[in-house]
């Protein structure tokens, strides 16, 4: 009991988030098992293990984004990093996708899009393959890049995040084996593709390319005239 | 010519349910006849034309490799799978498992402690295997000229049994080790069987499905040809010494050496593309 000891010190580790919807609601896209296992079991265990390095880590107390930028160590990743970025990067999936989603996205995600990559099509066709050339476990991300004030198209192994090199995360697809051998085996075009048209959020989308539009300004300059 | 079959599927050494209840059918069918052919297909597709055209499989993985300085030539990821699959795949029987035989016991009581070390050892590696990829049962011979990537194993284990996981389809080919057992740890070998519960899986494959016969006759392979090897090099020394006595005063002392170098780097290249995972 706290109130038996002088001074008691408080604690607070990482939870597992909860998907925004139920488990069976990317069906058939997405199986509730797989959904079960994804979340229940791999996300889980990212969050333990996260949990359990840092009661003993001097990385405690970061936040979860600070903490990943700070583990990745330029390059040279801590003993921290792979949890903490697969914590975060497993959130930020589920919360990518929607019941209901796919199909085009409107208004000025559109038109951001159709500026940095020409045409929809072409997006989702960069989309398919970057995923598609990955080699091994990772992920293929829609970024927004800082410097190049543009939305670019990366893949990434393992749970490296493109947080990390300072982009902005908009979207992100699990490519990992245990994301899609349930329900496609080795067909990872058809996971990709029915992930681009019929569970990516654009409503997400949206709320997150307001957010980065606090950092990054995409359209000109808006320079006073006298 | 794109058609061209370059490179084999291999057969299974058993029926594909001959692994069962450890390995599915259905795990062997997609694994081997799918996942194993489309790495088999696309190398294929890609060395028509090229400068790996008809090398060998072995010899095909290790020149791509590129020593590991940069990134691996771009046939080195199917090829090294196709050549990783073959290996696993000839490390189990069905009726597998049990105690490895006396002689194989004493190498591994030697360098690991006992059996039950090993086996720790073994599924710890294959635990913390972050991502796709392998771990291994390799005999580290002898130092080796001709590899000039870096092991991550330290160098004073030379001619011992050690334990190493790699990374999608790295092996311990590559850092001159002999391996002797490979067990899959990429996702897709257990997921439909034994979705998230790797260490299940690595425990059953271990304890039913390994084929310890086929472990201890790559060892007996591998020790001799590092004995081979180790007399070949005293050989080498000598007569590089002698030459260098010869030449010494004649002021030409460097060429002949640099000669030899090259030579011995071509014939263990040979050597080690010669241990195919289906004869090895």
């Amino acid at each position: 009991g706290g109130l038996s000891r002088k001074f008691s010190k408080v604690v607070s580790y990482y939870s597992l988030t909860t998907p925004p919807y139920k488990l069976d609601a990317l069906e058939p896209y997405m199986s509730r098992r797989t959904v079960e296992l994804h979340w229940g079991k791999h996300h889980q265990d990212y969050v333990d293990g996260l949990n359990k390095q840092l009661a003993t880590s001097p990385l405690y107390g970061y936040t979860l984004e600070e903490l990943i930028k700070e583990a990745y160590n330029n390059g040279n990743p801590l003993p921290e990093y792979n949890n903490a970025a697969q914590v975060w990067n497993h959130h930020f999936f589920w919360e990518s996708m929607q019941p209901e989603g796919g199909g085009l996205p409107e208004g000025g995600v559109l038109q951001q899009i159709e500026k940095d990559f020409g045409s929809f099509t072409n997006f989702r066709e960069e989309f398919i393959r970057s995923a598609l050339q990955l080699l091994g476990s990772g992920w293929v991300w829609l970024v927004l890049k800082r410097n190049e004030r543009k939305l670019s198209v990366v893949h990434t192994r393992n749970a490296i995040s493109p947080l990390a090199f300072g982009d902005i995360p908009i979207i992100n697809l699990d490519l990992w084996e245990h994301a899609y051998y349930l329900d496609y085996k080795d067909d990872r075009r058809t996971y990709v593709t029915n992930f681009m048209d019929h569970l990516i959020s654009w409503h997400t989308v949206t709320l997150r390319m307001m957010r980065a539009e606090s950092f990054v300004n995409l359209g000109e300059p808006n320079i006073p005239v006298a | 010519p794109e058609d061209v079959v370059w490179i084999k599927q291999q057969p299974l050494p058993y029926p594909l349910d001959a692994l069962e209840p450890y390995i599915s059918k259905e795990t062997v069918e997609q694994h081997w006849g799918v996942h194993q052919q489309m790495h088999v297909d696309r190398l294929n597709g890609m060395i028509g034309g090229s400068e790996w055209e008809g090398m060998s499989l072995g010899q095909m993985m290790l020149a791509s490799f590129n020593e590991g300085r940069e990134q691996p030539h771009p046939p080195f990821f199917h090829a090294a799978q196709v050549w990783n699959h073959d290996f696993y795949w000839r490390s189990m029987k069905p009726g597998g498992g049990g105690k490895p035989p006396e002689r194989l016991l004493k190498f591994i009581n030697r360098d690991f402690g006992s059996y039950e070390l090993m086996i720790q050892q073994f599924v710890d590696a294959a635990l913390t295997q972050f991502g796709s990829g392998w771990v291994w049962l390799s005999y580290k011979g002898n130092k080796l000229p001709y590899v000039k990537s870096r092991s991550p194993i330290p160098s004073d284990n030379f001619g011992k049994l050690v334990i190493s996981k790699t990374p999608n389809a790295i092996n311990p080919v590559v850092w001159g080790h002999s391996p002797l057992l490979a067990v899959d740890v990429w996702e897709h070998a257990y997921y439909l069987d034994y979705e998230d519960r790797r260490a299940e899986y690595v425990s059953e494959v271990l304890e039913k499905l390994v084929s310890w016969e086929a472990v201890e006759s790559r060892l007996t392979k591998a020790v001799i040809r590092a004995v081979e090897k180790d007399t070949h090099l005293t050989r080498r020394v000598q007569r590089t010494k002698q030459r260098l006595a010869q030449a010494n005063g004649q002021g030409r002392a460097n060429r002949p050496r640099a000669r030899e170098g090259r030579r011995t780097g071509r014939q263990g290249e040979e050597e080690v593309a010669k241990s195919s995972p289906v004869e090895a």
